[in-house]
């Protein structure tokens, strides 16, 4: 999964990754956020990303599908290099193609409060053409359905609890068909008894061989989820690995002393 | 001579002219106001400077001289550059543009207030800028700003009554020429201020509906 990062070729075969991650450096102003980081993410694979607040998680996640642009370095998706210098016009209509195959869920779901959950999942669908509406009704019904929320289609965000809320926030992530899903901290703004709902969906999706990136505070649904765990700290990417050999036995120090803080919480 | 009212039936059908005109002029100008509000808010919030450049220049010749000059300038001033518009239409375009540009001040601290979360999952779902800003900013923007866009309709519709000054036969005029043939002022104007009343009435209706759904979904 995480390699030794050769240095970029610039070329995509076949056989690699969906997402290469080379040398990604990021700076806002003087402050740099990320200092190199090299990642693979393999077709199918759920990906846990951890570390410390301010490590540099979300702007990871975030330069995925370009929400951050990126100071140095590349990120390639599905064969394509994602931050090619482009003219403005030709980079926008790039950005909205890549996005449409990256799904994001945010910490506060960001659902759109004047539409009802089905039209929060067709929008884009029917905004970029990629169904006709009758059509994408009947796939955002498939997905509510698969969310455990199809008797809440005509319900407005504010009428939903915030598990409710994610979960149409999945549902309108992966109403364009994505390749891969990016899961910020989704399940941090919510009441404790409404976690298990959203954990659940993210577990079926996983079943289902959906890519996914989850970064997340709580390790024992990391460990617990993903394939490959990996932890960042200060802006590095500290030790990765799979699950059971980073969370029981961790080789790096900084690894060691925050599971042990986490744990010890 | 007391108050006589009974005199405004045999008026009644100049002062329907009148209202006609008056609801007319308010609808498209109400209309076209909203519609430049949100384009001058979102060129108004442009990142090119030269984009931004000409409204402001709009901005300040709508906001800082009296609508009525700005009515003879469209109507008497354009004429000399060889653009000739009817009252009518020159009224509806004064009153638009000086209305949009408050109107997009309003509109723009409201687009500026929507959460930036929404801006990024629209378009981390694969939408542009521009479908963004349609379907998802503008619409919240608007909605959380009914109530003062709504007063600036009212204050449209009553401002409406200058457009007299250039012949159109709204409100305001056609209830003087009820009284330069009847020599009833008083009568007359408290009619039309009765009808104006009764006109913003139904406007404020609107916006409290329009506010009642939009409350819908907070
Ligand atoms: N838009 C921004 N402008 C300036 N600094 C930023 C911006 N976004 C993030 N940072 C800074 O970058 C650093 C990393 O932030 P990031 O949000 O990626 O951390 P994180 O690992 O996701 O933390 P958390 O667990 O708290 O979400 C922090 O110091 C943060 O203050
Ligand atoms: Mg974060």
């Amino acid at each position: 999964m995480l390699n030794a990062a050769p240095p970029a070729t610039g070329r995509f075969d076949m056989s690699d990754p969906i997402v290469k991650i080379r040398g990604l450096k990021k700076n806002f102003g003087a402050l740099q956020v990320l200092k190199g980081i090299d990642m693979d993410i393999e077709p199918g694979h759920i990906v846990a990303l951890i570390g410390a607040s301010g490590s540099g998680k979300s702007t990871l996640l975030r330069t995925v599908n370009q929400l951050e642009d990126v100071t140095d370095g590349e990120i390639w998706f599905d064969g394509d290099l994602v931050n090619k210098k482009l003219p403005h016009r030709a980079r926008e209509k790039h950005l909205n193609l890549l996005r449409q195959n990256i799904g994001m869920v945010f910490q506060h779901f960001n659902l759109f409060p004047h539409l009802t959950a089905m039209e929060n999942v067709t929008l884009a669908p029917i905004m970029l053409g990629r169904m006709n509406k009758a059509k994408a009704i009947e796939h955002a019904q498939q997905l509510l359905d698969k969310v455990g929320l199809d008797d809440r289609a005509e319900y407005y965000p504010s009428q939903l609890s915030g598990g409710q809320k994610q979960r149409v926030a999945i549902a309108r992530s992966l109403a364009m068909k994505p390749k891969l899903m990016l899961f910020d901290e989704v399940t941090s703004a919510l009441d404790p008894e409404l976690v298990g709902e959203v954990n659940r969906v993210m577990k079926q999706l996983a079943k289902e061989h959906m890519t996914m990136v989850i970064v997340t505070h709580d390790l024992r649904f990391a460990e617990d989820v993903s394939d490959h765990v990996v932890f960042m700290a200060d802006g590095y990417v500290v030790e990765a690995g799979p699950p059971e050999q980073l969370f029981r036995n961790p080789q790096k120090p900084k690894t060691k002393s925050f599971l042990h803080q986490v744990f010890d919480e | 001579m007391g108050l006589d009212f009974t005199i405004i039936p045999s008026y009644l059908d100049i002062l329907i002219t009148g209202t006609y005109w008056t609801v007319a002029l308010s609808t498209l100008s109400i209309f076209f106001s909203l519609v430049g509000g949100v384009f001058f808010a979102v060129v108004q919030l442009n990142r090119h400077a030269i984009v931004r450049w000409p409204f402001s220049g709009i901005a300040w010749l709508f906001m800082g001289t009296p609508l009525l000059l700005q009515l003879f300038l469209i109507y008497f001033g354009l004429v000399q550059i060889g653009i000739d518009l009817n009252a009518f239409t020159a009224g509806v375009i004064a009153l638009s543009l000086h209305f949009a540009v408050y109107n997009a001040d309003i509109i723009k601290s409201a687009i500026v207030a929507v959460d930036k979360g929404q801006y990024e999952a629209s378009r981390s779902v694969g939408l542009s800028q521009l479908q963004a800003m349609r379907k998802v900013i503008v619409p919240q923007a608007i909605a959380n700003v009914t109530p003062a866009l709504g007063n600036m309709m009212i204050a449209l519709l009553k401002e409406s009554s200058l457009v007299s000054v250039i012949g159109v036969m709204e409100l305001t005029l056609s209830s003087q020429r009820a009284i330069s043939d009847s020599f009833r002022p008083f009568e007359f104007y408290i009619a039309a201020a009765a009808i104006y009343y009764i006109l913003n009435l139904g406007l404020e209706y609107g916006v409290r509906n329009a506010e009642r759904r939009s409350a819908r979904y907070r």
